[in-house]
């Protein structure tokens, strides 16, 4: 039996198509993923994503604890702001990837994936009773309150008609990866300015029993409902791994190019494998990669160089944005570099494939391009 | 909801015989399929002239998030497929049964209709998923 969030009747009143995912049974779309994509690439979607952990970390010792278990540094994390970064096992192979708040100098709220929620509890939980006994401890509040997310360049502007932060501020004044307590039409709530979609936006921590009412007033707003197929086709357009795909156990960060996220100094779970990895590199390299036209390679299919598998795809999607297929996958090291052609076998046809910076999509890289559009087409 | 003129294959296509002097028939995928698919982007369809058989693969459509084989209801010879579908695959979202159709063959054998549901039963079949 799948949990359901808070906003489970909501979405059956919407005529969503329900999935189950990560434990959870939650909406795979309302109306369409190529709707929902664009609205939240040209005005503003809005995500259940309440199947994510909510995990209080308090105790004296809290700091210490996540630095050890964290490659992020949870110490140096100022009150108000949020850190991405990963759970690594001994081995430097990817437990979850989390977004971390630092609310208090003891205390942190950590968002884990909903699959990993209870593994990421118990591994916690084993290294508190073995290293910091007593310091801090573990709230999992995931099921007394909800996780909505407003995503996309009119977030901003709709969530400031309905939403203030406590010290009067307006919510556009948040600054990205910080946070702020306020109400919502009188309602608490936490808000991040964070986001899985590659645009502006914000993620609110509810209360359980108030959440249908805040997601009916931004639905009242005309905002559009997106579901999880939206959500994999907005993240893999911005290049952000998903756990299970281009990250999991067998996985390190420095392999999957999250090396930015894995902090140099310190001593902290698998720092010692990964610290190696990015003296002497790694056999592969996730890359980005595009293939003309709308079939997609998917995960799983293999990645060919003059015939030879060379690795496989991760994810893949047909990218309504760009109008091509994307796709992200492991190569050997030596066929990584950016600008090389590589071919990939879709269900028995080869496809030519050409290696691509990441991120596909940029909001800010996007803005130039239009920008340029725009002159040349003056120019002509 | 699934029109009367037509017979249905258990893997939701339909076929709906234009021409019974010549054999000639028209295949596409039903409500249920473009509904279940959601957004179609692509399509890999069979060139104009191929033989196909019955219950056998003849392509591929492609939605954003999955891939589905598509099996012709009979044997036959493609005459053509349907052009628009390369440029505008979304077309068998919006009308399955009339603009988005998919190909239309010359049967080898018209018997072979008989192996295929009745709107009655297809509605049955579909209700019961």
């Amino acid at each position: 039996m799948n949990l359901e969030t808070a906003l489970h009747p909501n979405h059956l009143a919407l005529g969503a198509r329900m999935v189950p995912f990560g434990g959870w049974d939650m909406p795979v779309q309302y109306s369409s993923i190529l709707a929902e994509v664009k609205a939240v690439r040209t005005g503003a979607g809005l995500f259940d994503v309440s199947h994510m952990g909510r995990l209080y970390i308090s105790g004296r010792r809290a700091a210490d604890f996540l630095d050890w278990v964290l490659t992020g540094s949870a110490s140096t994390l100022q009150i108000g702001r949020a850190r991405y970064c990963m759970i690594c096992n001994e081995a430097g192979g990817v437990i979850d990837d989390t977004i971390f708040y630092r609310l208090a100098g003891d205390r942190f709220l950590l968002v884990p994936n909903a699959g990993n929620r209870i593994e990421v509890v118990d591994w916690f939980q084993r290294w508190i009773d073995d290293r910091f006994t007593g310091g801090c401890n573990i709230d999992d509040q995931t099921r007394e309150t909800g996780l909505i997310a407003v995503q996309g360049p009119d977030s901003p502007r709709i969530l400031d008609g309905l939403c203030q932060m406590n010290d009067g501020q307006p919510l556009s004044a948040l600054r990205f990866f910080t946070w702020a307590e306020g109400r919502f039409q009188g309602k608490t709530v936490f808000l991040g300015r964070t986001g899985y979609t590659g645009e502006d936006g914000f993620e609110m921590v509810v209360r359980s029993c108030d959440a249908p009412a805040i997601w009916n007033a931004l639905i009242g707003q005309g905002i559009t409902p997106c579901g999880l197929g939206a959500r994999d086709v907005l993240r893999l357009e911005a290049a952000l791994p998903l756990h299970g795909h281009e990250i999991d156990q067998n996985t390190s960060p420095v392999e999957a190019g999250l090396e930015r996220f894995v902090r140099a100094e310190g001593d902290y779970i698998g720092a010692p494998v990964l610290r190696q990895q990015q003296e002497s590199g790694t056999p592969r390299k996730l890359v980005g990669l595009t293939v003309p036209g709308r079939s997609a390679p998917r995960a799983g299919y293999p990645i060919l160089f003059q015939g030879e598998i060379i690795g496989h795809i991760t994810s893949g999607t047909y990218s309504p944005t760009l109008d091509t297929s994307i796709a992200m996958g492991y190569v050997l090291v030596r066929h990584a570099a950016v600008g090389g052609t590589v071919d990939v076998d879709i269900r028995g046809r080869s496809a030519p494939a050409r290696i691509v910076p990441l991120p596909f999509y940029s909001r800010t890289s996007q803005l130039r391009t239009s920008q340029l559009r725009t002159r040349r087409s003056r120019q002509s | 909801m699934s029109p009367a003129d037509r017979k249905y294959t258990r893997e939701h296509e339909w076929i709906k015989v234009e021409d019974a002097a010549t054999n000639r028939a028209l295949v596409g995928i039903t409500e249920y399929a473009q509904d279940q698919l959601g957004d179609v982007v692509y399509f890999d369809l069979p060139q104009a002239g191929v033989s196909v058989r019955a219950m056998q693969k003849m392509g591929e459509v492609e939605s954003v998030k999955a891939v589905s084989d598509l099996y012709s209801p009979v044997s036959g010879q493609v005459i053509e497929v349907n052009s628009g579908l390369i440029d505008h695959p979304e077309m068998v979202n919006e009308d399955p049964f009339e603009k988005g159709w998919i190909m239309r063959v010359t049967m080898s054998d018209a018997t072979e209709m008989d192996r295929l549901m009745s709107p009655e039963d297809y509605e049955a079949y579909i209700a019961g998923l």
